[in-house]
């Protein structure tokens, strides 16, 4: 039998066997962790990743361009062209298609430009309501009165065989409109 | 008898928690905060754990996905037998736990709890009220309605204002480019997981430093705190003047606890389940979203800010008001305590209290937002028309067909975003009517393009009707000298 002989403390300051693997495991656990955490971060942003650029928006169909008589503003309802299996009915979105004449468009979003409320059309007036803040807009989109700070969200629009499609996909926001900016226009133009 | 104790002797031999237990329970608290004004904290904390029995029997049923959570709270409500008082109590206990946490705080801050060496109790309470307030927004979300929709669209909104970072947060919000599936799933993982494993670790820290500090004294005026002697005034109190916690003052707690369980239970017994309104079905436009209670103060705040100021308001405010909360305790850690010798923060109190409750009021009645079916709902009393010309009845008749009254009343009926019309002809000349109608402005929209010259001649012919009998109408004498050598000029528009 041997004795074990006792190690004598070390100097301060230096690094015991002990306390060497203990700082290996931490350093080794750090290691864990990110390899842990690219994962889990790219998990949590996998939203935001998609979005960069114009990832969420693509072409969606509107119906036949003679659904839309000139001069007038109908609702248009579309479904949004990224759906999951949970999504139910919030996928299907309504717009507002006002046809100037022959293949003059412009395609309004639902969202009111100030807190994104659902705006209504009033043919007699000509004047889009918004029923939460009071936003107005009169009928080429521009801002009316009330809180918005702008007019309402447009999307780009082009027509295939005779379909009026709209490049949607995002819901706009103020901050994040999506579509080029409604041209500013003079209230009565 | 003798095997109970036995039973219980054998488990704390291996738990050894009955030690701290009694201790806990026995501390000496100073005999004056068995008060009828210190029961809202343990009160917060009964409701909580109301709200997560509740919230586990819900879950029973609930589906968290967005094609079925709102058919799932319509069984709730009429398929499983007491699903609606289930819910009831879940919306009810909302209700009243954001309410007993901000009396809890008022509490705190007019008695000076807040004040040394209670600094990070305080804090951590901020948090907790936060963390309050985000359980009582995702809890609106997941009552997956139209309502919850639209208020997701509004949060969206506002977090999109965010310079730069706005489009990311409001992905990273929604789970995607739209409100959908992955947003409910994402709400109700916070509401669900995240807020409440957060609130019960700062719930335990809470009680844990009330415990460990001492129950704050009934505040005396002129009884200073002072970093350097409260502790030891403080023990020196709890010797002289003091009684176990158990029994002596936790009686009161107790009652107060059953008594806002009762209160909650009666409020979902006679009020009922919360929603869910219309379905979450965003091409059903007919809606006027309105959010819960205790966030209507802000969409009344947001209706009234000038446009300009939203934004900045928005991004710039949240942020102070919390940092002054989390600081407030640090800025008057010594000083007085009675709220008797602290006038400004008696004042602030009551200025904020007024403010957020005129804004509440004045949210249940909306007067910014027009009255979408006013123009074909609310007809133009009969007697503004009795005894008109055949030229103003036609421009009350213009007057309903262009939605005027969606946004002014007559008779007290209408919208009420302008302002009442009843006796717009004493205020405003013929010119100054034409002027508004076709230009409109000051938060009118312009007229111009959607009204023929016959039909704005009948509606200020109509509108100058507009005036009590005993006052005639506004009219600019200087124009009727220059124009008419003498002869007054009735009607007709001008150039």
């Amino acid at each position: 039998m041997s004795t074990h002989t006792v190690t004598a403390p070390p100097a301060e300051g230096a690094l015991s066997r002990r306390g060497f693997f203990m700082k290996l495991g931490i350093l080794f656990n750090g290691f864990a962790a990110i390899v842990l955490a690219v994962p889990i971060v790219r998990f949590l942003l996998s939203s935001v990743a998609r979005g960069r650029g114009n990832g969420y928006l693509s072409w969606v169909p509107l119906g036949n361009v003679s659904n839309f008589p000139e001069g007038e503003t109908r609702m248009a309802t579309f479904r949004s062209p990224l759906v999951m299996p949970t999504d139910g009915k919030t996928v299907d979105t309504a717009c507002w298609v006002r046809r100037l004449a022959g293949d003059q468009f412009q395609v309004f979003a639902i969202n009111c430009a100030h807190l994104g409320c659902p705006v209504r059309w009033f043919q007699q007036s000509g004047l889009f309501m918004c029923p939460c803040h009071g936003g107005a807009y009169y009928r080429d989109g521009a801002r009316a009165s009330g809180p918005p700070e702008r007019g309402l969200f447009e999307y780009p629009y082009k027509i295939e065989n005779g379909v009026l499609t709209i490049d949607a996909g995002q819901l706009p926001t103020p901050g994040d409109p999506v579509a080029s900016l409604t041209s500013e226009k003079p209230p009565c133009a | 008898m003798r095997l109970i104790a036995r039973v219980g002797e054998w488990f704390d031999h291996r738990l050894q928690l009955a030690a701290p237990i009694r201790e806990a329970a026995g501390h000496p608290v100073p005999r004056n905060t068995a008060s009828w004004f210190y029961v809202f904290g343990s009160a917060a904390l009964t409701v909580f754990l109301l709200q997560l029995i509740t919230g586990i029997l819900l879950a029973l049923i609930y589906v968290p996905a967005a094609g079925e959570a709102w058919s799932s709270l319509q069984a709730l409500n009429h398929q499983v037998a007491l699903g609606w008082f289930i819910r009831a109590m879940h919306g009810w206990g909302s209700n009243f736990m954001v309410a007993i946490v901000l009396i809890h705080m008022v509490q705190v801050f007019l008695f000076g709890a807040h004040k040394y060496p209670r600094e990070l109790t305080w804090v951590v309470g901020v948090f907790l009220l936060l963390m309050t307030l985000g359980m009582a927004f995702s809890g609106q979300v997941l009552r997956f309605d139209e309502d919850a929709y639209w208020g997701l669209g509004i949060g969206a909104s506002i977090a999109s204002r965010v310079p730069i970072l706005g489009p990311f947060a409001v992905k990273l919000m929604l789970g995607g480019p739209i409100i959908a599936g992955a947003t409910l799933s994402r709400f109700f993982a916070l509401h669900v997981f995240v807020i409440p494993g957060l609130l019960i670790g700062f719930v335990c820290l809470h009680v844990l430093m009330v415990l460990k500090l001492g129950i704050n004294e009934w505040p005396m005026p002129g009884r200073i705190v002072r970093r350097a002697t409260y502790e030891a005034e403080y023990h020196a109190l709890t010797k002289q003047d003091g009684a176990p916690f158990v029994p002596y003052a936790i009686w009161k707690d107790m009652f107060f606890a059953a008594f806002i369980i009762l209160a909650i239970a009666a409020c979902a017994f006679y009020f009922g389940p919360f929603g869910p309104t219309g379905q979450p079905d965003p091409t059903i436009i007919q809606t006027a979203p309105k959010p819960d209670y205790f966030f209507l103060w802000l969409y009344a705040l947001l209706s009234l800010l000038p446009p300009a100021l939203e934004t900045p308001f928005l991004l710039i405010c949240p942020p102070l008001v919390i940092l002054g909360l989390i600081l407030l305790p640090f800025l008057s850690g010594e000083g007085e305590k009675s709220w008797r010798r602290r006038p400004i923060a008696v004042i602030t109190v009551l200025m904020i209290a007024i403010t957020l409750g005129t804004f509440t009021r004045m949210a249940q009645f909306t007067p910014w937002s027009p009255h979408m079916n006013a123009w074909s709902g609310d007809p133009v009393p009969e007697r503004y028309i009795h005894g008109t010309t055949a030229l103003a009845r036609q421009g009350a008749l213009v007057f309903q067909v262009k939605q005027c009254r969606n946004c002014h009343s007559l008779g007290n009926t209408g919208g009420q975003r302008g302002p009442a019309l009843d006796s717009v002809a004493v205020r405003l000349t013929q010119d100054q009517l034409i002027r508004q109608v076709i230009q409109g402005g000051g938060n009118m929209p312009a007229y111009g393009n959607n009204l023929s010259p016959a039909e704005t001649t009948a509606l200020v012919a109509f509108l100058e009707t507009l005036h009590p009998a005993s006052q005639g109408p506004a009219r600019d004498a200087a124009l009727d000298l220059v124009l008419s050598n003498g002869q007054v000029k009735t009607s007709g528009t001008q150039p």
